[in-house]
């Protein structure tokens, strides 16, 4: 497996980059850690003439948490999110699903950023940072906008980023209370069955705010409102997660692969969820 | 003499068999210093790669190279129109079949070899398949086999005559993609027994497509040296010297002229038996450009068409007294072969050991019958870590034992255990045709239940049952239980070749003259560790320390002719061998020893390491101080130097066999299950090192594992391979994986030398069943009968729903 | 075919400099130019971790990895791991538990198992599967591979502590 050949760049900061994508368009991709783009090009089923590689460039690593503000660079890896005390300590839904991503080679090189950036539906982090309400900047030749998680997928690997635009960080608030990532796969190194994220509030004994999202039951990642409205008010008895469940099956669309048919990923979806819910709510 | 160590420490220094001694290959390849063929590199070394068919049947109307001939560093673009003027467009295969070397005319499988690129190395080869331009005619794509046999789509066009199907290899066939049709048994006796019966349990069950997977793929280096004409040829060769047979008969170049080496394999599991496209292909390449050509297979390459393992669509009836006496056993297969019909079985067995189905158990009437059916699918029908379809056997017998229990409402392990063959019994010959030489079922399956505590086990499950109806728990358990004997140690050439190749296999022994020696066999370890325990047969035959001996194979140049390692044959065959010629050096040794004490040879006997005066151990000679005089001594009567060879043709197979227990929990609702608990007893006789017994057997159960629970070669109906990669073949990581308590007994062998049996395949042909009885058992209180493999979540899931149990 | 680079790099303490086409898989490099066959090439798409070598101090499956990323790196490969006259423990460990068969995932796996050691130098047996769960093993069924692990490390903290 030899991908076609290219050019390859290494520029030390974003003007750099945004040069690059301007003068080749189309033909320059953006590569963080490779290990979704380069098993791509090595099966020819992506072509890249132009591989600007973010390694270098400033201003893109680092975890930084304040004012109940968590920023992530875009080349902030998932094992430094695992390895992260303090993130972990502020938002342990992150390491939680950060562990159940690939394997630690994987993540090792694997980075929040291109994670979410690539629009696969399989991966985690796009439906956590819709469950997390996260921010995601861009910069591109006309200067730096934020675009909310929830409103950036579009479809399979089509997102609000255009082509000459770059991913440079991920902001979300600190989360509020209990929390849960739930994933079934076949084996490590998968991509999810069905996975959901889950962040509830409690408050005497009621649910005061919830936020609930799904990976790979759709060609996005699946952030439910309805759902999270069956929880409101409640205290989660079995009616409120049945309707949370019922609802957000109505907002999933999964497509038959090798893990299953769509009745199956129907239902686990439903399993999934539920205990996630269940196990957020434990800790919340 | 004084000697000052003790008879124990004596058999302590040899290493010899029954300890537990330390690997000598791990030196090498715990410090990266193993040598795999894509490690050799040789001047001026050129690559070739495939253009492989994107479609499963297809018409090839133009193959154009002149774009890919542009392309820098690519040397010449190879089709089956350059191959056949030198009859190499096809070649022929294990089974008696022939397959396409290059696509001749036509396609019948997705990744079927259609052109070979050689350039300067891999990254040009890899440009110069993607400028290749090649025109399909896209044909109707037959994927079932059942389809096959009625469809007027013929496959292969060679198949045909004015009309008519011709016949094959094995026989008529009774269609145009019909291969053939094998029997054993008695028929009409077993169809009156099954009609007459009390009670008669039927089913049909899929054996999926599988591959063996070693995580080294095939690859080969062909070196033709064209001053002295001759062809060095290494590659990942389970039979390097059947290989050198097969490559002299159909290159015309002289089997003195071809030497193969097989190096390190990175295992092998029956992938690296077969002969594939890519080392012919590399020959030529290396023929006609006059350099080195290095041919490595890419991971979807080597899923998608070297080598798959089972395919077969097995159909049951067996019949039982009300009591559960087991009167009579029906069998029919079909035999999905792909393209082409590619299996490597011994020649006389198109369906391999498949005839071993009766299992463990005294069934007198059976009657088996397989046919082999064509396919837009690979070829390949290999022995997945298993004697030649064995896997398939045991599996089939394991699940019909399970449902004839249903149907006669009994425990599966007590229907087991009334209808074993009896230890008086053995030599048992088998209503199949097989002569099992030895056994002793109900001591192992006894020790294995009551290890487990199997009534415990059968408590506890009862009462989740009851807990699962009762809304308490939503995961229910499963105890999977099966008993196999294994059919290995092809084989006694009477019946068993391959190609005209009689299966016997050889060892030759060179003593040094300061008693230290080296041993050379027709084998090829691929993770067995032949180098280890080799040495320790020879050292107890010997009585020179196991460390003292080198174990060389796989060189055609230097190793003498054998058929190889697969089928768990190196121990049965190689290994017997060895210990022929390792007696055949005692006795020289004993004359010499006899000469140099001074006594008839009668008067002395063999004591661990040395000759000793029977009657008088004080006199004695080490077997150092014998090889020392054998060749520096003028001995009347004896010829100098200490050497042996044997070439062993064993008398029978030998019947390793074993006793299992899976305890699973499943989880109702998602279809994930939980191994629990995995307790494997195996008896293969003479147990020559304990800690690579146990090697195996934690290997193949893995194997079996990854094979019951999810790992398949799937296809969709336009013949696209829909597991190409380690993301949808399912090979479990350590995570998925449990610990498996491994315990044995010994029955050995009573035709081997050694009494030794065989044992890297056994935890994979007992495995499977049990995984999988483990799954159907926990549905088996709510009506499950029979679900085929693989057991992933979603038909876990897929069996729980059928029966209600959601909501 | 694109224009070569100059790229650096440091394995296993000696200094390489060689020119190569940005496409050539690190693999590729330490493999065929510099002839470290240590790591090998399993399944080509990083889920196999035959071809792991620790990079800049992360276990990194390096088919998946070009050169031109690396350029600048310090590289560790089996080769770097222990002498044949003072093995590293888990080299050891491996022979003495019978933690290998065909040997071919080995220099991944205890490339792989010298970071996870460092990074838990006393992991529980789960805590071993995990942290190897991106190495593919298909002989050993990994029950002596986690063994082999479990005993070097006492090894290595016993050592440890007597250093201290």
């Amino acid at each position: 497996m030899i991908p076609a050949a290219f050019e390859y760049y290494r520029p030390k900061d974003l003007a750099g980059v945004l040069s690059i994508l301007e003068e080749h368009g189309d033909d320059a991709r953006v590569m963080a850690g490779g290990h979704s783009l380069i098993p791509m090009m090595k099966l020819r089923m992506a072509e890249v003439p132009h591989l600007i590689d973010l390694q270098d460039v400033d201003g893109l690593h680092g975890i930084d948490i304040s004012n109940g503000q968590i920023r992530l660079g875009a080349m902030v890896t998932q094992a430094e999110i695992i390895d992260h005390e303090g993130l972990a300590a502020v938002a342990p839904i992150l390491r939680e699903a950060a562990l159940q991503i690939a394997d630690p080679q994987v993540r090792y090189m694997g980075t929040i950023g291109g994670n979410v950036a690539n629009g696969d539906p399989g991966n985690d982090m796009p439906g956590l940072m819709q469950c997390v309400n996260a921010t995601f900047h861009l910069i591109g030749p006309e200067g730096e906008r934020s675009v909310p998680a929830r409103a950036f997928y579009e479809a399979a690997y089509m997102t609000a980023r255009e082509d000459e635009e770059v991913l440079t960080a991920v902001t979300l608030p600190v989360p509020d209370g209990g929390y849960a990532y739930e994933k079934q796969k076949r084996k490590i190194g998968d991509y999810a069955t069905a996975a959901a994220a889950v962040q509830i509030v409690k408050e005497d004994g009621v649910c005061k705010a919830a936020s609930i999202a799904m990976t790979n039951l759709s060609d996005t990642p699946v952030f439910s409102e309805d759902a999270c409205a069956a929880l409101l008010g409640t205290a989660l008895d079995d009616a409120a997660v049945k309707a949370a469940v019922t609802a957000m099956l109505g907002d999933i669309d999964p497509s038959e692969d090798n893990r299953g048919p769509v009745a199956f990923k129907k239902h686990v979806a439903g399993v999934i969820l539920r205990r996630a819910i269940e196990r957020a709510w434990s800790r919340a | 003499m004084k000697d000052d160590v003790t008879r124990d420490e004596r058999v302590a220094n040899l290493k010899g068999m029954g300890c537990s001694r330390k690997r000598v290959e791990d030196a090498r390849f715990t410090q990266g210093k193993g040598n795999y063929v894509d490690d050799i590199k040789l001047d001026g070394m050129l690559f070739g790669d495939f253009v492989r068919s994107p479609y499963a049947h297809a018409r090839i109307k133009n193959i154009d190279a002149s774009a890919a001939m542009e392309v820098p560093g690519v040397l010449a673009v190879l089709t089956a129109a350059d191959l056949e003027p030198l009859g190499l467009h096809w070649m022929p295969t294990l089974a008696g079949d022939k397959q396409m070397v290059l696509a001749d005319g036509k396609v019948l499988f997705q990744g079927q070899e259609v052109a070979f690129v050689v350039a300067e190395d891999r990254y040009a080869a890899a440009d110069g398949i993607e400028a290749v331009v090649v025109e399909y005619e896209e044909l109707p794509v037959i994927v079932d086999p059942f389809e096959a046999l009625k469809t007027d789509v013929v496959l292969r066009e060679d198949t045909v005559q004015d009309g008519k199907p011709v016949d094959g290899a094995h026989g008529p066939r009774k269609h145009h993609n019909h291969i053939f049709t094998w029997e054993a048994g008695d028929k009409d006796p077993t169809e009156e027994v099954i009609a007459n019966a009390d009670v008669v349990a039927e089913e049909t069950m899929y054996y999926h497509r599988t591959h063996p997977c070693p995580l080294e793929t095939c690859g080969c280096v062909a070196s033709m040296d064209k001053v002295n004409g001759k062809l060095t040829l290494w590659g990942t060769f389970q039979a390097p010297h059947a290989i050198r047979t097969v490559v002299s008969l159909i290159s015309g170049i002289e089997e003195h002229n071809i030497r193969v080496i097989s190096p390190d394999i990175g295992g092998g599991f029956g992938n690296k038996v077969g002969a594939y496209p890519g080392y012919v292909c590399s020959v030529v390449a290396s023929i006609v450009t006059a350099k080195p050509v290095k041919w490595i297979e890419d991971r979807m390459d080597n899923l998608m068409t070297t080598a798959f393992a089972r395919d077969y669509w097995m159909k049951g009836r067996i019949s039982a007294t009300k009591e559960g006496k087991i009167t009579g056993l029906h069998c029919h297969v079909t035999a999905d072969h792909g393209g082409f019909d590619a299996c490597a079985d011994p020649t006389k067995f198109p369906a391999g050991f498949m005839n071993i189905c009766t299992g463990s158990y005294d069934i007198p009437t059976a009657f088996l019958e397989v046919d082999g059916v064509y396919t837009n699918k690979a070829p390949g029908g290999v022995s997945y870590r298993c004697s030649f379809r064995v896997t398939e056997a045991v599996y089939f017998i394991e699940r019909m034992i399970e449902v004839l229990a249903i149907e006669l409402n009994m425990d599966a392990a007590e229907l087991r255990r009334i209808n074993f063959i009896k230890k008086e019994q053995f030599p048992y010959t088998a209503a199949l045709g097989w002569e099992y030489d030895s056994g002793d079922y109900h001591t192992a399956w006894d020790k294995a239940l009551k290890t487990v505590d199997y009534e415990g086990l059968r408590a506890e499950q009862a009462r989740r049952v009851e807990d699962f109806k009762a809304g308490k728990t939503r995961k229910l358990m499963g105890i999977g239980l099966s008993f196999f004997t294994e059919i290995v140690g092809a084989g006694p050439v009477k019946n068993c070749d391959i190609l005209g190749l009689g299966m016997f296999d050889s060892c030759e022994i060179r003593i040094h003259p300061t008693g230290s020696a080296i041993a050379r066999l027709g084998t090829i370890s691929q993770g067995q560790g032949h180098a280890t325990t080799f040495a320790q047969i020879l050292a107890s035959e010997i009585g020179l320390p196991a460390d003292s001996i080198t174990i060389e194979e796989g060189d055609t140049d230097t190793a003498p002719y054998g058929l190889g390692t697969y089928g768990s044959r190196s121990t049965p065959v190689a290994g017997a061998a060895t210990a022929m010629a390792g007696r055949k050096i005692r006795a020289k040794a004993q004359m010499i020893a006899a000469y140099l004490l001074e006594v008839h040879d009668d008067d002395v006997e063999f004591d661990v390491d040395r000759f000793v005066v029977k009657g008088a151990p004080e006199k004695f000679k080490t077997m150092k101080d014998i090889a020392f005089a054998a060749y520096n001594q003028a001995i009347p009567g004896i010829e100098p130097g200490l050497e042996a060879v044997s070439y062993y043709d064993p008398p029978n197979m030998t019947y390793p066999f074993g006793a299992y227990v899976c305890v699973m929990d499943i989880d109702v609702d998602t279809g994930v299950p939980d191994i629990r608990r995995f307790y494997a007893l195996d008896d293969c006789g003479t147990r020559i090192n304990p800690m690579i017994i146990e090697g195996q057997v934690h290997g193949g159960l893995t194997e079996a594992l990854a094979v019951a629970l999810g790992q398949e070669i799937a296809y969709d109906d336009m013949g696209n391979v829909k597991t190409g990669t380690l993301m949808d073949f399912f090979l479990p990581t350590a995570w998925e994986v449990p610990n498996y308590e491994t315990d044995y007994t010994v029955t050995p062998s009573p035709h081997h030398p050694i009494g030794a049996k065989g044992v890297g395949e056994s935890p994979h042909v007992g495995g499977v069943p049990c995984f999988s009885n483990a799954v159907q058992d926990a549905f088996r209180a709510f009506g499950n009968r029979h679900t085929n493999m693989p057991h992933d979540h979603w038909r876990i899931w897929r069996t729980a729903n059928a029966l209600g149990l959601h909501d | 075919m694109s224009k070569k680079m100059h790229i650096k790099l440091n394995v296993n303490g000696k200094d390489e400099e060689f020119l190569a086409e940005p496409r050539e898989l690190l693999i590729y490099t330490l493999r065929e130019r510099l002839n470290i066959t240590g790591p090998h090439i399993g399944c080509e798409t990083s889920h196999c971790g035959a071809c792991t070598v620790t990079i800049n101090g992360k276990s990194v499956k390096s088919c998946t990895m070009f050169a031109a990323q690396a350029d600048g790196a310090e590289i560790t490969t089996i080769e770097g791991i222990g002498t044949p006259d003072a093995l590293h423990p888990l080299q050891e460990a491996f022979k003495e538990h019978h933690g290998l068969q065909c040997g071919y995932c080995t220099p991944g796996m205890i490339t792989r198992a010298t970071k996870l050691l460092e990074e838990n130098p006393n992991p529980t047996e789960e805590e071993i599967r995990f942290g190897m769960a991106g190495n593919i093993c298909r002989c050993t069924g990994y029950q002596n591979i986690v063994k082999s692990i479990q005993a070097a490390a006492a090894e290595m903290n016993a050592a440890k502590e007597a250093a201290e």
